[in-house]
């Protein structure tokens, strides 16, 4: 099969365009995504350690079902089935008047599936702090509350953000399946190029490479966190 | 909120039972062969060979820093290409999700072979083995047992992930229930329904390499 190289094309109008808007709804889909897993995942992965056992119940159900079911069929049941399941008056107003659905369902979606990966890894960040700490809060008369506030909390803060950096990728990357339900980031804008002028492999180029240079930002960026919020006189310094 | 009629999931169980199927076939070769080729990858990452590992590393992270939709769209394009005519959805799936999942699974070998004590490699070579079979007969063997759960769980994740080839209409599980959902006009049901499936799947494969850790932990 012959191939036509068109390497100009990725910076003509509209494609390029067309690729900016791609890479903006990739970060505004991530990038919202990401606040509601980190809010999510912190309430979720705190509740899994706490004292009460049906917190940890609840905690570990959350998991449970966000985990085992692939994100493109949780993406499909908040878009589709969700708005069925609602009250009419709230569902209509959902498919009537709510402005671009697809874009907050997907980041619904996308974030409640990330949060339960990022309770999983609170929950090991506050469980490695060892109980010696929390025993010597009580010994001192603080509160579970007071506990969590200021002895597990900021310790466990530090122990998870390498692996938060990893999440922080998976989300980015994750966000390529919001186009399964309409909105156009940088993949589905890609794949628009390539119905529009046949140059596949021009447009699947560029997003990749958009792809690998947005997760190296978000590697530097963690990591320059990483040192800055790091515990004096712990390895993390140095 | 409407009537659920389940019938028409009953109706449509054949159907679907064919995709459940596919998706089963999709996951057990990419499964043997991503383990396949990501132990080789992870052998000649550790190997001294520095260019070789370098290119072995490159791999890994290239892969690891697109996401999978990307992949399954550039082996969709780039398989015909190649073979100079077209293959069909299931084998460029297939060789997508093996190249990808080798990756994945390369870094899982990799931890695992790095954790094996360097006095076996030494105590192998001393009794006079040649480092291919030290490494075939030795550190292999024990290194894949450590990693066995972690592995698993990885599979587990390889399942769920083999729902996206509905972007490029294989008619795995998930297209199968897109399929009869859209044409019955029942989405409800079949999405709850899918959603009942795989959880059951990967919840109950889960429990198992629990059981599996804490059985190995015990040892």
């Amino acid at each position: 099969m012959q191939y036509r190289w068109n390497w100009t094309i990725l910076f003509v109008e509209p494609y390029f365009g067309w690729l900016l808007a791609g890479v903006k709804w990739t970060l505004l889909v991530a990038g919202a995504a990401w606040i509601v897993a980190l809010a999510v995942g912190c309430v979720v992965g705190v509740l899994s350690t706490l004292p009460s056992r049906i917190c940890r119940a609840i905690a570990s159900a959350y998991v449970d079902v966000f985990r085992n079911i692939p994100l493109l069929l949780q993406l499909f049941l908040w878009y589709f089935v969700l708005p069925e399941l609602l009250p009419a008056g709230f569902g209509l107003w959902i498919k009537r008047d709510l402005p671009m659905p697809e874009y907050w369902f997907s980041v619904a979606g996308l974030g409640c599936f990330t949060a339960a990966r990022i309770a999983e890894q609170v929950r090991a960040g506050i469980e490695s702090i060892g109980v010696g700490q929390r025993m010597a809060a009580a010994a001192m008369g603080f509160t579970t509350a007071q506990t969590y506030r200021y002895i597990l909390l900021p310790l466990a803060a530090r122990n998870v953000l390498p692996p938060l950096t990893s999440e922080a990728l998976n989300i980015i990357k994750n966000s390529s399946l919001a186009l399964t339900v309409g909105v156009l980031e940088l993949t589905g804008q890609s794949r628009q190029i390539e119905a529009a002028t046949f140059q596949g492999i021009e447009a699947l180029t560029a997003a990749t490479v958009i792809y690998v240079m947005l997760t190296l930002c978000v590697i530097v960026g963690m990591r320059a966190v990483e040192r800055r919020v790091a515990i004096p006189g712990t390895l993390g310094r140095g | 909120m409407r009537n659920l009629d389940w019938s028409a999931v009953v109706h449509a169980w054949p159907f679907l039972w064919q995709g459940l199927q596919t998706s089963f076939v999709l996951v057990a070769l990419a499964m043997a062969g991503g383990m396949l080729l990501g132990t080789m990858i992870a052998i000649v990452r550790l190997s001294a060979w520095r260019p070789v590992a370098a290119v072995a590393a490159g791999y890994v992270n290239g892969l690891r820093s697109v996401p999978l939709i990307m992949v399954i769209f550039w082996f969709y394009l780039l398989v015909p290409l190649f073979i100079g005519r077209p293959v069909g959805a299931f084998t460029s799936a297939l060789i997508a999700f093996t190249l990808f999942e080798a990756a994945y699974y390369s870094e899982i070998m990799r931890a695992g072979i790095n954790g094996i004590s360097g006095g076996q490699m030494a105590a192998a070579l001393a009794i006079g083995m040649n480092r291919m079979q030290a490494c075939r007969y030795v550190v292999l063997p024990q290194a894949l047992r450590r990693m066995t759960p972690i592995l698993l769980t990885q599979s587990i994740a390889l399942v769920q992930d083999s729902s996206l080839v509905y972007v490029i209409g294989l008619h795995d599980f998930m297209t199968s229930i897109g399929i009869v959902a859209n044409r019955e006009a029942r989405l409800i049901e079949f999405y709850l329904f899918a959603a009942l499936v795989y959880f059951a799947i990967c919840f109950s494969a889960s429990r198992v390499v629990k059981r599996l850790q804490r059985r190995m932990a015990a040892a």
